[in-house]
């Protein structure tokens, strides 16, 4: 009877890492018959909707071999739609690093009036859908800026557009581990002849790096595929301000899966590599921590 | 950062302008320009057919998704805390994967396997007579995909969180494994479950690339309500496009004050 049950662990990691003793004398499967059916059912659909579609995704992407695949990212727009995504991601995910720290930083250790609404704030860019995140941006920083700010159609809208939708990635990583962070650490090294500075590199930075590290890689890999928030105010225009995601649509819209397919791949692939990469090294920096 | 007030400060000032010029401004923006000419073109908006029209199949779309994520999110995730089996760690890191997949491939894998030319599933579906592209299957499927993780990801730290003591009680006083599920499981992730659901629901109203590439964008068919934002503002019928988008805007912020608000009421019930 208990041994249907997996004893409980607490903490993010979803499954054990760590089992006490004796691994070969526990079943390697706890399914019962009934349990065994809503598992093959569950999979069943989860292959439906996501694998399969996405399989295929990267099987057309080389079904026609590596020629067409590397030429048709070799081709000359699509190259500099693929460039400007991850130089944009990549500056967008710096500032973020630093801002989203700053913000988090704030929010756990600051009071002021209005902090409340602050954090509500915050998530709004995960909340609005992208298409109205477009228009928003578009109402401050268009052609019809009250503030006499207009960059639409330049390679700024983009970097407006993902630093928006991006957001809250490193505040809301941040967030928690801060607040688990004593406050009287810093005061002890403080007490101890630590200058501020030295606080804040040897003490703070340390213990927040893996969850820094954690909300870079998933704004990173949300700039990269983003889309909606720049439907409206990047222009599109090819060389210039048009990113991956469009150069897809472009390539859908013409009929050309196998090109389309080539494009997403690269952007599958990068998106992975980013998250498998950093999440190594906030393994490391755990560890060692 | 330390101890000095004016740093405090400063980095105060640094977070609230940097989120006034970049989120608040802009958003108060939206809803001052819906409402700055009068309520008369906003009234016009939502008596609009083709808006109503587009509202409905928002409504359809969000509805599917929330039901077949939560059959799928539930049962996955007592499947992945409570179960072992060959291949779990594997499920558990793939199920994540529709979150770091951009919306536009999802579009795009959705067109490959039911293109009526070609498609795996396409093909057979179309030669029993059954169109799934660019109509409100595709737009089902594609809202459905993309919402895949949230319900999960917010019902495996509870059930970690509650053990299996309470379910372990129940059985050995004989209840069976459905009684056990509906009088114990279900009651311990309410407030998870329940924040995924609005989680779920607000990502569904909200998407716009997956389904913009499977609908084929037909004026008064195929067009949800995000849709209907971008097809106004290029017709430059921006009033409609700005009412509309003001009352997307409201719903996700009334989702993240209920989402909030659950939050904190998990939070109080937590410490017995």
């Amino acid at each position: 009877m208990t041994d249907s049950l997996e004893t409980s662990t607490p903490g993010p990691d979803r499954t054990p890492r760590f089992r006490p003793r004796a691994v070969r004398s526990r079943p390697r499967s706890t399914l019962t018959k009934s349990s065994g059916l809503a598992l093959g059912i569950a999979v069943l659909w989860f292959s439906i909707l996501v694998l399969i579609p996405l399989a295929v995704v990267v099987g057309t992407a080389l079904a026609g071999g590596f020629g067409p695949f590397l030429s048709t990212l070799t081709n000359a727009q699509t190259f500099a739609a693929i460039l400007l995504t991850l130089g944009e991601a990549a500056l967008v995910t710096v500032v973020n690093v630093v801002i989203g720290t700053i913000i988090a930083w704030v929010l756990v250790r600051d009071k002021f009036p209005g902090k409340r609404l602050l954090e509500i704030i915050i998530d709004v860019p995960f909340a609005l859908p992208t298409i109205v995140a477009g228009l928003v941006l578009l109402g401050l920083y268009g052609p019809r800026s009250p503030i006499g700010i207009d960059v639409a159609n330049t390679r700024a809208a983009v970097f407006l557009a993902f630093a928006f939708v991006t957001l809250p990635f490193v505040v809301r990583a941040v967030q928690p581990v801060l607040e688990e962070l004593d406050p009287e650490v810093e005061q002890a090294a403080r007490s101890l002849g630590a200058s501020g500075r030295q606080t804040l590199t040897r003490v703070v930075l340390p213990a927040l790096a893996p969850a820094i590290a954690a909300g870079a890689a998933l704004s990173f890999a949300r700039a990269v595929s983003e889309y909606g928030s720049l439907v409206l105010i990047s222009g599109n225009l090819a060389l210039r301000t048009e990113v991956t995601s469009v150069r897809i649509l472009t390539y859908i819209e013409g009929g050309q899966g196998a090109q389309a397919a080539a494009v997403a791949t690269v952007i599958l692939i990068v998106a992975l590599l980013v998250i498998v990469a950093l999440d190594v090294l906030q393994r490391r920096i755990a560890r060692r921590g | 950062m330390g101890n000095s007030r004016a740093s405090k400060h400063i980095l105060r000032w640094i977070a609230i302008v940097y989120v006034a010029f970049l989120v608040a401004w802009p958003v108060g923006l939206v809803f001052w320009n819906t409402f700055g000419d009068g309520l008369e073109p906003v009234i016009e908006t939502f008596t609009d057919p083709l808006v109503i029209k587009s509202l409905r199949l928002t409504a359809v779309a969000t509805f599917w998704s929330v039901l077949l994520n939560t059959l799928f999110g539930v049962t996955m995730s007592i499947l992945l805390v409570r179960y072992r089996f060959p291949g779990k760690k594997l499920l558990n890191a793939l199920v994540d994967l529709p979150l770091s997949v951009s919306p536009i491939v999802v579009g795009l894998s959705i067109v490959l396997v039911y293109s009526t030319t070609g498609g795996v599933f396409g093909v057979p579906l179309s030669q029993a007579g059954i169109q799934v592209l660019f109509s409100t299957p595709a737009i089902v499927l594609a809202t459905t995909f993309v919402a895949l993780p949230l319900i999960i990801r917010e019902v495996v730290p509870v059930l970690h969180e509650v053990g299996t003591e309470q379910e372990q009680a129940a059985r050995s006083l004989g209840a069976n494994s459905w009684q056990t599920f509906w009088r114990i499981t279900i009651p311990s992730i309410k407030w998870g479950l329940t924040y995924g659901i609005v989680l779920c629901l607000a990502r569904s109203i909200g998407e716009f690339g997956a389904v913009k590439v499977v609908s084929g964008n037909l004026i008064g068919q195929t067009q949800t309500a995000t849709l209907m934002v971008e097809q106004l503002y290029f017709d430059f019928d921006q009033e409609k496009a700005f009412a509309i988008a003001s009352l997307l805007a409201l719903i996700s912020i009334i989702t993240i004050i209920v989402v909030g608000l659950l939050r904190s009421r998990a939070e109080v019930k937590d410490p017995k």
